[in-house]
């Protein structure tokens, strides 16, 4: 009887929070659908939509691109070579995530635009007096789009790329190397073959969060088909179109991905014991030294450093107007939400990737699959379909205490802090699958095997051998998680309960109004809270290893 | 289940506000602009005023929500939402003398469904050093050969804009106004982006000569130490003097159909168009008071008078559909 109920929940908890996260997708996924008499579908055909889903792709391959170009590199000279400030600049690079991509791109707008003081210094020393006299770059534009979201979003490739490339065994390497392949030949034809894996779940989330962003290429005047689910829904108020056009950017995400994971389906990499990189670390020297050094400092002080320190000279000189007794109610409210939501994210990822390593198979996957949707659908988007399928429940649940005799209880889910939770969760939840998904899948399943035949159960299999090894992928899962929930703008701006603010939503409505300088504070504010728990947590496994 | 339906409550009393002295508005305005004028209000009537803002999706949120929706008053930004909330039927008549005393009629439903609360208009700023005041310029100017290349504007999609596009249909038909629209387009010093501000400002840097912009704006700039210099380099001119009048958009205010605290609410929405509120309107966020007799603030008034568009506010609604699909079809943004 007890094996039967621990199997029942085994089996229905992972359909429990897959159904959560999948419910409010769903729900869009139906009202797209449902009849629309506004005909404004068709318009957007005959019109832009054609203008707008080429910005898309555009925007997600330039993006991927430049994210590899940033990441791939520092990856693999950071897990594979040694030089000076490699221990710093491991971690260091990670930097950028804590930064909330639409800060970046109002402070980088503010320096390069034609009255910015990049502009201006240029001006001033070439005698140059008008815009017709000299060409610069404009940023507002796709191409600038892309690059400030690849600085904003390398972080997540790099990360898992460098995990992978620690976790390769050297020996490969090494055989390669001796087998007469240079150390690019043998990068191109074993190393980075064998971090596929890593790179596939680290190009989906990017291309996610890029398919999902609306308020960076909003600011940059850039169209996408995220343009047109906000302008159908918010001023045609046409839910059913919104609903039909984020229902297509889903498809092709879905097609994508199984793509890529039909034609690796073959592939299985573990980790094996024996030599990692670590010991095999290549000393560079002279030249290369300098560039690799140059290469990634110059990338963490255009993704990090200089956004930063332009951050802290507004707050600096707007210091006695933006220091409000509010700030410190909002970044507690910040931070504990975001707490919040890194914990139940990181125990559906643990409950879904464990359920597909258990009984793998087409449920499994869905489980998997299904609640990552979410990620790729923008926030506002999100935050509607959550409340749909909520909103619903909450009318029934109070009619029925109505029937009952019982008084109302008003919104109980869907107006209070519940609901926030989940949309954060449907939104980030994929952040956390995927990491876990690819640290789980680098413990070789023979190990499960040894451990089942030597007579441990499924849950002690789970507990004494699993957990441990994937314990930096758990925390950099939660970590992941937190940062992004600190960031969140859209959802919680629509589904937050009255007087509830958070730094992102305080930050907004300066934000909205060009008044960087008053938002500065707060926005230093989430990127503190964002970091500090990340380089607790860095120190802990530094300490530890 | 007396331990659930106590966590229930306490939950409950956390979230929603079932307290008879509160009122709770969902707001597309920002709260720094309206904190002032609410807080007068609690200190008058020592109702407590709970506030959720947002620019998006809050339609859309109190029609999900239903009749357990906690919102008892909307405050919009422009007067399109104000419509949009009518039609959706998510608000409810307001049956008050001091609201029809206190707002013309022009400025409220006839029906008694919203009530404008504020007036702006949508201004030509022309850059002071290259062309000087333009007393005469209308929006049709805009889109003239002797414009090309020197106009600056917002996304086309942006309600002010919206709205200017509405009732250019309703004056001059839709044809045309396409056609005014890919003029426009043509005459553009660069892509529709950023916010009015960011217009003002181009103009100071000499990216174009010209830009459409609500009037408060200047106001605002006027007082922020950075933005001071990017108004003092622009005219402001109020378009189409000698023929339909000035472009104007309302801020307004609706009663949700199911207001919790409606008592309260329609106190609230009293206090709002009252003397003391609309002066608050005119002084701190330089728009024009709907109320008569109450006087637009120094700075304000030193513009000049004007003659405003005497279209019905309901027509900027009726076309607004049809503006966006306009934008749509000559690709404005894009």
């Amino acid at each position: 009887m007890k094996l039967n109920l621990t199997s029942n929940i085994y089996k229905l908890l992972p359909l429990a929070v897959t159904t959560l996260l999948f419910v409010p997708i769903l729900a869009l996924v139906i009202s797209a659908f449902s009849i629309d008499d506004s005909g404004s579908f068709t318009h957007l055909i005959d019109t832009v939509l054609m203008d707008y889903s080429i910005n898309t792709l555009l925007l997600i391959v330039a993006v991927i691109c430049f994210s590899f170009i940033f990441a791939m590199p520092v990856a693999w000279f950071i897990a594979c070579c040694d030089f000076p400030g490699r221990t710093i600049l491991q971690w260091a690079l990670m930097l950028p995530l804590a930064l909330p991509p639409y800060i970046v791109a109002i402070v980088y707008t503010d320096l390069l635009d034609y009255s910015g003081p990049v502009q201006q210094l240029l001006r001033s020393m070439m005698g140059w007096q008008q815009m017709s006299d000299y060409y610069f770059p404009d940023i507002r534009t796709l191409f600038g789009a892309a690059v400030i979201l690849s600085l904003a979003l390398y972080p997540y490739l790099y990360l898992l790329l460098r995990g992978a490339f620690l976790g390769q065994s050297g020996g490969l390497f090494q055989a390669a190397r001796s087998l007469g392949l240079s150390p690019v030949q043998a990068f191109f034809r074993v190393s980075l073959p064998l971090s596929r894996s890593a790179l596939a779940v680290g190009i989906s989330l990017i291309a996610m969060e890029t398919l999902g962003d609306f308020a960076t290429v909003n600011y940059f005047a850039v169209s996408t088909l995220t343009t047109a689910v906000y302008d159908t829904w918010l001023q045609l108020g046409s839910l059913t179109t919104a609903a039909k056009i984020s229902s297509l950017m889903l498809l092709i995400l879905v097609i994508l991905i199984s793509l890529e994971n039909y034609s690796r389906r073959k592939q299985k990499i573990y980790q094996r014991s024996g030599a990692t990189y670590t010991e095999l670390r290549f000393k560079l020297t002279g030249w290369k030294k300098w560039s690799v050094m140059g290469y990634a400092w110059l990338l963490l002080f255009c993704a990090f450093i200089l956004p930063l320190a332009i951050l802290c000279y507004y707050a600096w000189h707007y210091f006695a107007e933006s220091l409000t007794d509010e700030l410190w109610r909002y970044t507690q409210n910040s931070f504990y939400l975001a707490m919040i939501v890194a914990t139940i994210a990181l125990i559906i990822a643990l409950v879904v990737n464990f359920y597909q390593r258990l009984s793998p198979g087409f449920a499994a996957k869905s489980c998997i699959r299904l609640s990552s949707l979410g990620y790729a659908v923008p926030g506002t988007v999100v935050a509607i379909a959550v409340l749909i399928p909520f909103t619903k429940v909450d009318l029934w649940l109070n009619e029925l205490l109505v029937n009952y005799g019982f008084s109302q209880i008003g919104l109980f889910f869907s107006g209070s802090l519940f609901i926030l939770v989940v949309g954060y969760l449907v939104r980030f939840s994929a952040i956390a699958v995927g990491s876990i998904d690819s640290s789980l899948a680098q413990v070789s399943p023979s190990l499960d095997q040894a451990s089942r035949s030597l007579g441990q159960s499924a849950a002690q299999t789970i507990r004494r051998i699993n957990l441990p090894l994937i314990r930096k992928g758990m925390l950099t899962a939660f970590i992941l998680v937190l940062i992004e929930a600190m960031k969140e703008l859209p959802t919680a701006l629509l589904l937050r309960p009255f007087n509830f603010e958070t730094l992102a939503t305080y930050v907004y409505q300066f934000v909205s109004d060009e008044m960087i300088e008053y938002a500065a504070l707060p926005a230093l504010l989430i990127v503190l809270m964002g970091l500090l728990p990340f380089i607790i947590v860095n120190r802990l496994l530094e300490k530890s290893s | 289940m007396k331990k659930l339906l106590l966590s229930t409550s306490l939950f409950t009393a956390l979230t929603t506000s079932v307290i008879a002295d509160e009122v709770n508005i969902y707001s597309f305005r920002q709260p720094f602009l309206i904190d002032p004028i609410l807080a007068k209000f609690t200190e008058q009537t020592g109702i407590k005023v709970n506030l959720l803002f947002a620019k998006d999706g809050l339609v859309e949120r109190i029609k999900r929500e239903g009749v357990l929706s906690p919102a008892d008053i909307v405050l919009t930004a422009d007067f399109n939402r104000l419509m949009a909330l009518n039609e959706a039927q998510l608000t409810q008549a307001v049956d008050s003398k001091v609201l029809n005393e206190n707002i013309p009629s022009y400025y409220r439903d006839t029906n008694n469904q919203w009530f404008a609360l504020s007036t702006r208009v949508r201004n030509i700023y022309s850059s002071s050093e290259r062309v000087g005041p333009v007393p005469n310029i209308t929006y049709q100017d805009l889109a003239t050969p002797a414009f090309k290349g020197k106009v600056c504007m917002r996304s086309g999609k942006h309600p002010y804009n919206v709205s200017l596009i509405a009732s250019m249909i309703a004056h001059d038909g839709e044809a045309n106004t396409k056609t005014w629209l890919e003029g426009l387009k043509a005459n553009l010093a660069r892509k529709p982006q950023g916010n009015d501000r960011a217009q003002v400002k181009a103009v100071k840097d000499g990216v174009c000569d010209y830009a459409l912009g609500n009037n408060y704006y200047l106001g605002k700039m006027l007082e922020d130490p950075k933005q001071v210099s990017w108004a003092e380099a622009v005219s402001i001119n109020f378009p189409n003097q000698k023929t339909t009048g000035s472009h104007v958009n309302a801020t307004g205010v609706v009663l949700v159909k199911y207001a919790p605290n409606k008592n309260n609410a329609i106190k609230l929405m009293e206090f709002l168009s009252t003397d003391a509120a609309q002066q608050m309107y005119a002084e701190g966020n330089y728009e024009y008071p709907v109320k008569e007799g109450v006087q637009p603030s120094k700075l304000v008034a030193s513009w000049g008078t004007f003659t405003a568009d005497k279209l019905p506010l309901s027509d900027l609604a009726k076309y607004h559909a049809t503006a966006i699909k306009l934008l749509d079809e000559v690709k404005f943004d894009l």
